[in-house]
């Protein structure tokens, strides 16, 4: 019998550095930073922040598509970071699927669509010449596109309707869950709607969980149980979706909901933060958001502050909640 | 009145391809006063910056051709303008920033010498006089410890200041309206916002006209005064920008509105426009969101709608929801 009320993804201060080569030798970039989450069975967990935040390499390592620096992951309760963990994902590896920004790119323009969608079929094995046609028809179906599509080519389509292929494709060996890395970035606003509801609509059917990693926070409330906000390789806020939207807490929480820009002509913005985000090769001392807080203190500038107990169901890496 | 600075009448674009010729943009005609923040809003494809390059006659002219139309920059047609007094009125009276800043910086040029070429072209500035402009115009641009990036080459600049530095090239010489296609799209949120300030604070210093061209409706929101929506190559409707989100006229721009999810609300399932964009080549009577539409009615596949004014100031092109609006306030 399976544990329900344990997570199905538990990450324990997960961190990750890349070498960089350049003139000078080799830096070590900073790209995750003691990262500590959970996702729930039916859950969807909002990772939100902007470029550089380490937002992909966490769903990157989350599947297994690169390694772990230190820290572990486990999924469905088998640790992918421990000795045997080639061996623990291999046995998961059927239960996660990912889906990528670009659909242009992540679907072989050799390749027709019901081939395409079968290729996870395929390699899985056992599924007879039938199974494997009727099985690509009800995706198809199930992602509202027509039985036809299945002779085509991937050109033949609109950006809306190739990450609906792709999401077939990840469908294919129904999956417990997916990581959706930007899904709905690269497609026009009318088309964005679409996939959005398809997604939860999934979600309802199926019982995935998620997790949805992306730049534009109204898209990540549309979709999200739970948000963590990331900012320079580690998560600087999490919390229920209601709570971190209304409320935010860490001063770059509330910075990044100011800069969104609202299609409301009679909205008036908070001053905007000031600065860029800081480099990875050689992070700010301290809170790595220090150089840009209104609120910085002597403290922020020497001690790298912790995820605490914030609020109902929030935590907060900010050491202006800190007693 | 006075005339608008740029008049965009019965604009139609078309491009070669290996069927014949499709139309890119069909009959647009647009404002812009001076001092006037114009937005063009629309989805791939819907043609806005095929207009925003045919003012500047940016075109490949081999697989272009304007079939119609007039673009009237003071009272003079650029469509029909001799290529050197369009050489003039290029980065000098009309300047143009782009969404893609690294594409648009020589790599193996240092920002002094890049500012300083549209400097010497323009305004035969070379040498110290050239150099102290740049520095200034970096200071202009909000660019930190200008004297010294002014040496950098353009990957040693984050992206947002890829963009100030393309921002600096373009008010260079004081133009009277600048075209920003996409200005934002490729940068952060917070950078994002950073450099819709600066653009607006520079709007009223230099007191030039700017057409934001934006796929964003926030952006559109934020910075315009008034608003062009384009859908499928045609202007579906123009407003200004409160009367746009108050009272949105055409059923696509309803459609749009709806659809941008919002950030100050737990719904979770969005408003969608069913079905997708058209293909330029596609063949479809009528009005050209039929389709599409939930209020489409036998008579709009019969023949292209006409822009109609609505209210004041607001005009679109969708007779049915024109005359719906007519009968509620008659």
């Amino acid at each position: 019998m399976v544990d329900q009320s344990r997570p199905i993804v538990e990450v324990r201060d997960l961190c990750k550095t890349f070498a960089v080569k350049h003139a000078g030798g080799v830096s070590t970039l900073h790209a995750l930073s003691s990262v500590n989450f959970d996702i729930m069975r039916g859950e969807t967990l909002g990772l939100v922040g902007e470029s550089g935040s380490g937002k992909t390499t966490a769903g990157r390592i989350l599947v297994g598509l690169i390694p772990a620096t230190s820290g572990t992951v486990s999924l469905f309760g088998h640790s992918i970071t421990g000795p045997d963990g080639r061996a623990q994902l291999a046995s998961v590896r059927s239960r996660l699927q990912f889906v990528f920004q670009d659909p242009y790119a992540s679907l072989n323009p050799r390749m027709r669509i019901g081939n395409a969608i079968a290729e996870p079929l395929d390699i899985a094995g056992s599924h007879s010449r039938k199974d494997r046609n009727d099985r690509v028809a009800e995706l198809l179906e199930l992602v509202g596109l027509p039985r036809n599509s299945v002779e085509r080519y991937p050109h033949e389509f609109s950006g809306g309707q190739r990450q609906r292929i792709v999401i077939a494709r990840a469908l294919a060996l129904n999956p417990d869950f997916v990581v959706c890395d930007e899904p709905v970035s690269a497609l026009d606003v009318s088309m964005q709607a679409q996939i959005v509801n398809l997604l939860l609509d999934l979600q309802d059917r199926l019982g995935l969980s998620y997790l949805f990693i992306a730049h534009d926070l109204a898209v990540v409330r549309a979709v999200s149980t739970r948000v963590a906000v990331m900012y320079a390789g580690a998560i600087v806020e999490t919390a229920p979706k209601a709570q971190i939207y209304s409320d935010p807490q860490h001063p770059y929480s509330r910075a990044l909901l100011d800069a969104v820009p609202r299609a409301d002509p009679d909205f008036v913005r908070h001053p905007v933060v000031a600065g860029e985000v800081p480099s990875l090769l050689d992070p700010p001392s301290g809170c790595c958001f220090h150089p840009r807080c209104a609120f910085a203190m002597e403290r922020c500038r020497v001690e790298v502050p912790l995820l605490k107990e914030s609020g109902a169901d929030g935590r907060v890496a900010c050491h202006l909640f800190s007693t | 009145m006075a005339a608008p600075l740029l008049a965009i009448s019965n604009l139609t674009v078309q491009f070669r391809v290996d069927s014949g010729w499709v139309t890119a943009i069909d009959d647009v005609s647009l404002d812009v006063d001076a001092g006037d923040c114009v937005g063009v809003v629309g989805e791939s494809g819907s043609g806005k910056s095929v207009t925003a390059l045919s003012i500047l006659g940016l075109h490949a002219s081999a697989t272009t051709r304007i079939s119609s139309g007039t673009i009237l920059y003071q009272g003079q047609d650029l469509l029909r303008a001799r290529a050197s007094a369009m050489r003039r009125i290029r980065g000098s009276d009309i300047a143009m920033i782009f969404q893609d800043p690294m594409s648009s910086l020589n790599p193996v040029l240092t920002i002094a010498d890049q500012i300083s070429e549209t400097l010497r072209q323009h305004q035969g500035l070379t040498g110290e006089a050239a150099r102290k402009r740049v520095v200034e115009l970096l200071g202009l641009v909000r660019i930190p410890d200008a004297a010294r990036r002014a040496d950098d080459y353009p990957h040693r600049l984050s992206g947002g200041m890829r963009q100030r530095v393309m921002i600096a090239m373009a008010i260079a010489c004081k133009p009277r309206l600048l075209i920003a296609d996409e200005p934002t799209t490729a940068l952060d949120v917070t950078i994002q916002a950073q450099i819709l300030e600066l653009l607006r604070d520079l709007r009223k210093e230099l007191s030039m006209s700017v057409m934001l061209i934006s796929h964003d409706l926030g952006v559109i929101a934020e910075f315009a005064q008034r608003v062009i929506v384009m859908y499928a190559g045609r202007v579906v409707e123009d407003a200004p920008v409160a009367q746009l989100f108050r009272r949105p006229v055409h059923p696509y721009t309803m459609g749009l509105i709806a659809a941008v999810p919002k950030l100050d609300s737990d719904a979770s399932r969005l408003a969608t426009i069913p079905g997708r964009i058209p293909s330029p080549q596609e063949v479809i009577p009528g009005c050209r969101f039929s389709p599409r539409c939930t209020l489409v009615q036998d008579g709009c596949l019969d023949a292209q709608p006409s822009m109609q004014p609505v209210g004041d100031r607001q005009s679109a092109r969708c007779p049915p929801r024109l005359l719906a609006l007519g009968e509620r306030h008659g």
